[in-house]
């Protein structure tokens, strides 16, 4: 019983924390047709740069701020100079962003070194709850805490706000958005960078029990993406449920049969697919 | 307010307008006739910028827009109600409007377009995808009047209506006109066009083949029988 507990809240603390990340993948997927394979780098470097602002300041939560601030910058910057002329061609998608994923793994590295490390949390973010004899870690209802709080912003923001409005609006029919006059380029950039900043913000919470390492950025990529394809691009619904799935399903599948980890992870994602080539709650 | 100066404009190797030229003055109604697959639709998406000409000028309000991406023609006062109504189908009516609304205060507000077209008002909140055809026509010309335009450009937009809501929307275009709203009508219906409009241009393989004003297209059996196929 208490395995069965434990391992359902530690899949959904995963999941909790790959809805953050591919969250904004799919977002950037969905509206802009972006194939962003730079999105775990902005994982990566969120937390390699939350590391360096709490080492000088000690503060978890301006930790936080800053690595949001650079990264939006940074994919800001990538998106302005590089992407948008990339409309509608995925391989060039692909090649730009695998070749921006690579730079930045080298770059990490020159700055940050080979070590990985951990980032510290603030004290009442540590420790365990007891419920009866069970434990929690604190930390990991806190990532499930931010994942909600997260998720019902975007959600307002979407189908509640008309900047959220303009968003549905470009993803339904670009050309005719400018057609009423809106700016679909701020538009893409404001997706973009919002997408960037979640990623920032997953590799910084998942810097405190994860830690940060080189290669993290790599390692994580795969899920985001299965989460996004089997929830369907575009779909906050579909990637939180799809988040949730893989969450749950690559905990138990490491706990119960570790060699075949890998298989309980994808032979579930192609099974949906074969049945809903959008995905859960995708759109053609 | 509208002078189109020799618009040249190609998908790809095709060529498809050779070289157009109108003007549309302040508080005129231009028709545009023509058969099928002639360049009306194109010489609409060279106006808006959805198609770049690659020769030619295209002034309005005495700015030079070619090349500007539409929505910056939109901000400046250009209005577009496309061929086939494009109206974003996961929106509701409402949302649909308000991301057409420019913020400059005076002019049309969502209340003023939904007392033009009542029906929108009932369906206010339904998403626009699930709207019958003519629901979908009045939205389409309410969004483009949200975002007030001194200049219309219509494109086909009694295209596939029922008789009756022909009518209503040549109604509603006449209201417009007496408005002083200057608009660029392309149309296959002949009676309304001519009805409405002050001058017509009749384009055939991108070119203009034959302008006059729009009470002495009906007279001339030739053109209509040449061009227009009737
Ligand atoms: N997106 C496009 N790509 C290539 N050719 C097109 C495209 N749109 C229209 N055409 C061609 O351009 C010509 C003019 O089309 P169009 O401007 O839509 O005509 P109309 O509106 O008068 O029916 C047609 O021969 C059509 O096949
Ligand atoms: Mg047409």
């Amino acid at each position: 019983m208490e395995f069965w507990v434990g391992q359902v809240f530690n899949g959904i603390s995963y999941g909790a924390l790959l809805f953050l990340l591919a969250g904004g993948l799919s977002l950037i997927f969905g509206m802009m047709r972006i194939v962003n394979m730079t999105h775990g780098s902005y994982y990566l470097l969120g937390g390699y740069v939350a590391l360096t602002v709490i080492s000088r300041v000690s503060n978890f939560w301006l930790g936080i701020l800053g690595a949001a601030l650079v990264i939006a910058l940074i994919g800001i910057g990538e998106w302005n100079a590089f992407l948008k002329r990339l409309g509608g061609q995925e391989l060039g998608q692909v090649l730009t962003t695998m070749g921006f994923a690579l730079i930045f793994q080298d770059l990490a590295l020159v700055i940050w070194g080979g070590d990985p490390y951990t980032i510290r949390v603030p004290a009442y973010l540590s420790g365990t709850w007891q419920v009866g004899n069970l434990f929690f870690p604190i930390y990991r209802v806190f990532i499930i805490g931010v994942a909600i709080v997260i998720a019902v912003a975007l959600w307002l923001v979407l189908e509640r706000t008309r900047i959220g409005a303009m968003m549905r609006a470009t993803v339904d029919d670009a050309e005719m958005a400018r057609g009423v006059g809106v700016n679909v380029y701020l538009i893409s950039m404001a997706v973009f960078s919002m997408g960037a900043v979640l990623a920032a913000l997953a590799g910084v919470v998942a810097g405190g029990f994860l830690g940060v390492a080189p290669g993290g950025d790599f390692e994580i990529l795969p899920y985001a993406f299965v989460v996004v394809i089997v929830g369907g691009m575009g779909s906050l619904k579909g990637a939180l449920v799809g988040s949730l799935m893989v969450g749950l399903l690559d905990n138990f599948g490491k706990a119960l049969f570790p060699e075949l980890s890998y298989f309980t992870l994808f032979a579930p994602m192609a099974a949906i697919l074969a049945v809903r080539p959008t995905g859960l709650f995708g759109r053609a | 307010m509208l002078d189109v100066s020799d618009v040249h404009t190609y998908y790809g190797d095709s060529y498809v307008l050779q070289g157009i030229s109108l003007r549309v003055d302040k508080g005129q109604v231009i028709g545009i006739l023509g058969r099928n697959g002639m360049g009306k639709t194109t010489l609409i998406r060279s106006i808006i910028g959805f198609t770049v000409p690659r020769r030619g000028r295209i002034r309005f309000k005495d700015h030079d827009i070619t090349g500007w991406p539409s929505n910056r023609s939109v901000s400046l006062g250009l209005g577009l109600v496309p061929q086939g109504r494009r109206v974003f189908p996961s929106l509701t009516v409402a949302e649909n409007l308000s991301v057409a609304a420019r913020g400059d205060g005076g002019g049309w507000t969502t209340d003023s377009v939904m007392g033009l077209f009542p029906r929108l008002r009932e369906r206010a909140l339904t998403r626009a995808g699930k709207l019958s055809g003519g629901e979908q026509q009045m939205l389409a010309i309410a969004r483009a009047l949200m975002t007030n335009p001194d200049l219309l450009l219509m494109d086909e937009p009694t295209e596939g209506l029922a008789p009756l809501l022909v009518r209503e929307v040549g109604r509603v275009i006449e209201t417009l006109k007496s408005r002083g709203l200057s608009i660029l009508l392309v149309e296959q219906n002949l009676p309304l066009a001519l009805r409405i409009a002050d001058h017509v241009h009749v384009v055939s393989r991108g070119r203009i083949v034959h302008s006059c004003a729009a009470g002495a297209l009906w007279t001339n059996e030739e053109v209509k029988s040449r061009y227009l196929g009737l």
